[in-house]
């Protein structure tokens, strides 16, 4: 087993299905020749070539467009929007077409295409390269959604969105490209080199799409969130010393709603985190979900913890990042009530 | 201090009341043109890009160095493809009195359009893949596809291979080189250069072909598709049908201050050409050569395809509303169908008699094929698609959520 970052297990995925599926292609802005302005794709179109791996104009709607002419016809291209922020130009190829071509062709056509985007904040971006807009895609019928915060799962997710035949927007949180972070920006860096969840098997597996995981046990209250906010809920358990269930949704659309009910039922107690704003964020929808199937079990109203209703400010970052503070006073305000 | 600065409007040349002008239309002689070699560059069809290639003079007679490309077909070739527009026609004619009648809900009609998708299907071979728009209907009646399926996705019933999934015209036919026709305008422009770089990147010998109307040249997928066909030259032909209309809005607003909408094209480096799109001897001999020169490798190619939208643009649009009544019957290109039939009798193998003979077989075969059809359901009398079918194909797989909404549904 090797000790990857989160960058080295995504490209180590593309290597994988690069050599495993001659379907598979890989292209972006800046993705071919340079490798990536992440890395993420550093060395793949030397190996593969310029016919497997190239560039492509800084046109999100060419790169998302053109990956699904290519896949209607059986290929599975796996494309890269330089950041999430950037992906609104792709919006109408990927609401629109990517979602709807199996349904609305009675399944004559597919769309088995990747779009791969980093995501969230935590890193001084400011309004456009932080932003979470995974609640734009989990509204929408025919794509999935699935979200990483492991080395390990960042690449077999990667290698089952490669592999799934439906189109599937992968959100990678470039807080954690190179090691986890709990929201204290304070503290050193921490490295995936030196961490257990850092530890990535060589070769193809897979993480099934549609799967959540449970990051910690617990018994008193249960946490559901993705991304960033599964080390800063594990940091904020640890200080208040209650013995919370952290799930890892990993996939938002589907969600695991079995993991969900399961994990409610049990505690009776739920808290929901996401760092994308608050007013229809996917918080609202897994509350909703937690509502209708627990509701008797339920022993405290459910809170959320989000990032404001604002765009993402630059200066003020840690004011708007749901750190482990916000996250802390609403398990007290879950646990007392 | 007043400013010197003035917006410009674009105006049609006549509106409802007006007498139709197209005076300002230039009509250059046919056979003027030469041919432009497979491997012409965008900078050596200047001249193709904002003149008008015309095979059929006024006689009927097919004149100059395009009607080469006609050697490839016989006259049986032309015979079924004036069939081909007749059939489109009289659909179109039965279709738009039966959403009148309230038995489908909406209808696009290609009237005057006819010869654009029906002469160029006849270029194409298995395996190529039409990127079309809803005005393009024409590339399946002359590719072949059952009359049952394509009235079938009319009416929404059990003969739509789409299962009621769709407005009806937005038909989907992959063994018939028919990608799924979406609402939203532009985005199948791109695709059909991503479909032609799968091709190249596969190495198969398969073209694609987008299909855009005059006024979505404006999306901003339209400079997507040419320049990704631009940077990569995959095998793609690049359709414009510029029929002057785009619902109400004249052409004039989507071209601004453009000359033509093939000569956009040479500003990225894509070879252009414009053509009578009512001549369907131009349209077959231009598509030839189109197909030629892509499958050869020589890259992509646009061809803005010059004609007029004769019926309203769509069975909710009533277009006495802002254009003159009669505009259509004064378009200096003249009808498509006529036109094809003056050049047959012309050349002997055609008569009157013949073709009112054809016009009684076509409408016939097309009543019996509605007969059929709607006894199977129509709007007003409609026999229910079962229920799953909302939730089948979402995903490959359903998923659970989608399967308990399935069953609340109860079905």
């Amino acid at each position: 087993m090797a000790q990857l970052t989160m960058i080295e297990a995504l490209r180590d995925a593309m290597d994988v299905m690069l050599a495993r599926d001659p379907q598979i292609v890989i292209f972006g802005e800046d993705v071919g020749y340079f490798g990536g302005v992440f890395r993420c794709t550093s060395g793949l179109q030397k190996k593969y070539g310029e016919e497997r791996v190239f560039d492509t104009p800084i046109n999100e709607s060419a790169i998302v467009g053109l990956g699904i002419g290519m896949a209607a016809q059986g290929m599975k291209p796996c494309v890269e929007i330089q950041f999430a922020d950037y992906v609104y130009p792709a919006y109408d190829q990927i609401t629109q077409e990517a979602a709807r071509i199996r349904h609305r062709s009675n399944e004559q056509f597919s769309c088995p295409i990747v779009i791969r985007m980093p995501t969230g904040g935590g890193i001084f971006g400011g309004q456009t390269h932080s932003q979470s807009p995974e609640a734009l895609f989990t509204h929408v019928a025919g794509l999935k959604v699935v979200q990483p915060c492991t080395p390990h799962d960042a690449k077999g997710l990667l290698i089952s969105a490669m592999e799934d035949p439906d189109p599937v927007i992968f959100l990678e949180p470039k807080r954690l490209y190179n090691g986890p972070f709990n929201g204290d920006h304070k503290a050193p860096a921490q490295s995936w080199k030196n961490h257990a969840l850092g530890e990535v098997p060589e070769g193809h597996y897979s993480i099934p799409i549609g799967k959540a995981r449970v990051h910690r046990e617990g018994s008193a209250v249960t946490i559901l969130t993705y991304g960033t906010m599964v080390f800063v809920a594990e940091a904020a358990v640890n200080t208040l010393g209650v013995d919370a269930e952290i799930i890892d949704l990993r996939s938002l659309l589907p969600l695991d709603l079995e993991a969900i009910e399961e994990s409610v039922r049990k505690t009776g107690r739920c808290v929901v985190l996401h760092e994308a704003t608050k007013t229809s964020g996917l918080a609202g929808e897994i509350i909703a979900i937690v509502q209708e199937a627990c509701f008797y079990h339920l022993e405290a109203p459910v809170q959320r913890v989000t990032g404001w209703d604002a765009p993402y400010p630059h200066a003020l970052e840690w004011d708007y990042f749901p750190g482990q503070e916000r996250v802390c006073r609403a398990l007290q305000a879950v646990m007392e009530a | 201090m007043t400013s010197h600065c003035k917006l410009s409007f674009a105006h049609p040349p006549a509106r409802p009341g007006q007498t139709p002008d197209f005076s300002s239309v230039e009509i250059p002689k046919a056979g003027l043109l030469p041919v432009l070699p497979l491997d012409v560059t965008a900078a050596d069809c200047v001249e193709h890009a904002n003149s008008l290639i015309r095979v059929m003079d006024e006689n009927g007679e097919a004149v100059g160095p395009w009607a080469e490309f006609l050697n490839r077909f016989d006259v049986d070739t032309l015979r079924a493809g004036l069939r081909d527009m007749m059939m489109s026609r009289t659909i179109d004619m039965r279709m738009m009195n039966a959403q009148r009648q309230g038995k489908m809900s909406f209808y696009i009609q290609g009237v005057g359009e006819e010869a654009i998708a029906c002469g160029f299907q006849r270029c194409l071979k298995p395996g190529d893949m039409n990127f079309p728009t809803y005005r393009q209907q024409g590339l399946l009646i002359a590719g072949g596809y059952p009359l049952e399926m394509l009235l079938g996705q009319f009416y929404s019933n059990a003969f739509d291979p789409l299962q009621g999934r769709q407005l009806p015209t937005l038909h989907s036919a992959r063994d018939y080189g028919y990608f799924t026709v979406s609402g939203n305008l532009g985005t199948q422009y791109v695709h059909a250069v991503g479909w032609a770089m799968a091709n190249a990147l596969t190495q198969k010998d398969n073209i694609s072909i987008g299909w855009i109307g005059d006024g979505s040249t404006a999306s901003n997928d339209f400079h997507t598709a040419l320049l990704s066909a631009s940077s990569y030259s995959p095998p793609v032909i690049l359709n414009v049908v510029n029929n002057q209309w785009a619902i109400s809005t004249y052409t004039g607003v989507a071209k601004g201050k453009g000359r033509t909408y093939a000569a956009r094209a040479l500003g990225y480096g894509i070879p252009a050409i414009r053509v009578d799109g009512n001549d369907y001897l131009a349209v077959l001999a231009v598509s030839e050569w189109a197909t030629q020169r892509v499958r050869a490798g020589h890259g992509p190619v646009l061809i803005e395809w010059y004609t007029y939208r004769v019926g309203a643009h769509s069975s909710s649009d009533d277009p006495s509303a802002y254009r003159p009544r009669d505009e259509g019957k004064a378009w200096p290109f003249g009808d498509p169908i006529d036109r094809l039939k003056k050049h047959l009798i012309h050349i002997g193998e055609w008569s009157e008699q013949r073709h009112v003979q054809a016009e009684a077989e076509v409408l016939s075969t097309v009543v019996e094929v509605q007969k059929r059809v709607e006894a199977a359901g129509t709007m007003i009398d409609p026999k229910p698609i079962p229920g799953a079918t909302i939730f089948k194909g979402v995903y490959a797989d359903m998923p659970e959520h989608i399967r308990r909404q399935r069953q609340e549904l109860g079905v």
